[in-house]
């Protein structure tokens, strides 16, 4: 795996209030290999000098605050038969929250942002097999009323699994 | 991909990653948890995801951070219109900057969209994202002949893939 070490090293100003210098730790050493042994958090806990109990307690707050989205394995769906695509529309603004509810209802939607462009909503779908990107688009479609631009990538330069906190 | 012959594997591995696409349990044992949810041994679950880390199935285990709840307020996707028979070459090079943390090439889809690289730059703010596009736009050179930064402003949706039962 690429990125033993954060490559984004530039220092940031503070400007989540919510999370202290040991969230920014555990969110640190939690983007690596997280152990796959018996009791794997007591042995990141030892590593950041935290007690099991304390780690557990603030990844649950963490969770819960949404400062972190997800904690687990990331699964990498080409690997099984299926495909990851990049898509856009161009949302009407006056029925934005609408389109957005739309497409974020569909479970093969893993991530959307408004983007400010006039495609301003693009998402990622996630599908099983590589027939359901085509299928999901025509769903979309259907749903909102909206062309829906795919941008599969035809190759990958270069991708990053880790923040620095 | 799982052992074609051996369809139980498969369908274990299946309910594994049902089981644990919304995270890991946050429990001192928690692929003990699991395994006693799924009926096989913690050790059975540590070997499942061992194999799908070793085939890549799981790109890793670990954290999902929410970009501006850790301090990168401005996350800008670079795009760019790249001659086509530079772009494998300059592609890798971009992909190599410290500051990009996703790059892909991906279609055009013109007249609307003239962009076939794609760069993503996260920053503690806009004027630190500009600067980063320029060192890419200097990069690029003459090979460029136009570009855009897209900015999220909103975060509408980030729960990751998720395969239904």
């Amino acid at each position: 795996m690429r990125g033993a070490v954060f490559r984004w090293g530039r220092p940031l100003k503070p400007a989540a209030e919510t999370i202290d210098a040991i969230d920014r730790r555990i969110i640190n050493a939690l983007q690596g290999g997280f152990p796959i042994t018996d009791e794997p958090y007591r042995e990141v806990a030892a590593m950041l000098g935290l007690s099991t109990e304390e780690l557990l307690a603030r990844l649950e707050s963490l969770l819960a605050h949404k400062v972190l989205t997800r904690f687990g394995p990331m699964f990498q769906i080409e690997r099984m038969g299926g495909a990851f695509v990049l898509a856009a529309v161009a949302a009407p603004e006056d029925r934005f929250e609408a389109v957005a509810a739309q497409i974020n209802a569909f479970s093969e939607v893993a991530h959307n942002y408004r983007r400010e462009h006039a495609l301003n909503m693009w998402f990622v779908l996630a599908t099983e097999t590589l027939d359901g990107i085509a299928e999901t688009i025509a769903r979309i479609e259907a749903a909102t009323g909206l062309t829906v631009y795919a941008f599969p990538k035809e190759r990958e330069f270069f991708v990053e699994l880790k923040l620095a906190a | 991909m799982p052992p074609e012959n051996d369809t139980g594997l498969a369908d274990l591995d299946r309910r594994l990653i049902l089981a644990t696409q919304g995270g890991l349990p946050l429990l001192a044992r928690p692929y003990d948890a699991l395994g006693s949810d799924l009926g096989i041994s913690g050790e059975q679950v540590q070997q499942r995801l061992n194999a799908m880390l070793a085939d890549g199935r799981i790109r890793r285990i670990g954290a999902v951070p929410n970009h501006y709840a850790i301090g990168y307020t401005a996350n800008g996707m670079s795009v760019w219109d790249v001659a086509d028979d530079q772009i494998d070459e300059l592609g890798v090079q971009v992909g190599a900057l410290p500051f990009v943390s996703h790059c892909y090439r991906r279609p055009r889809r013109l007249p609307l969209w003239p962009y076939n690289l794609f760069a993503m730059v996260h920053g503690a703010s806009r004027v630190e994202v500009e600067a980063d596009v320029e060192r890419i736009a200097t990069l690029l050179g003459v090979a460029c002949r136009q570009h855009e930064i897209l900015y999220s402003s909103r975060i509408l949706k980030k729960t990751g893939l998720r395969l239904s039962a």
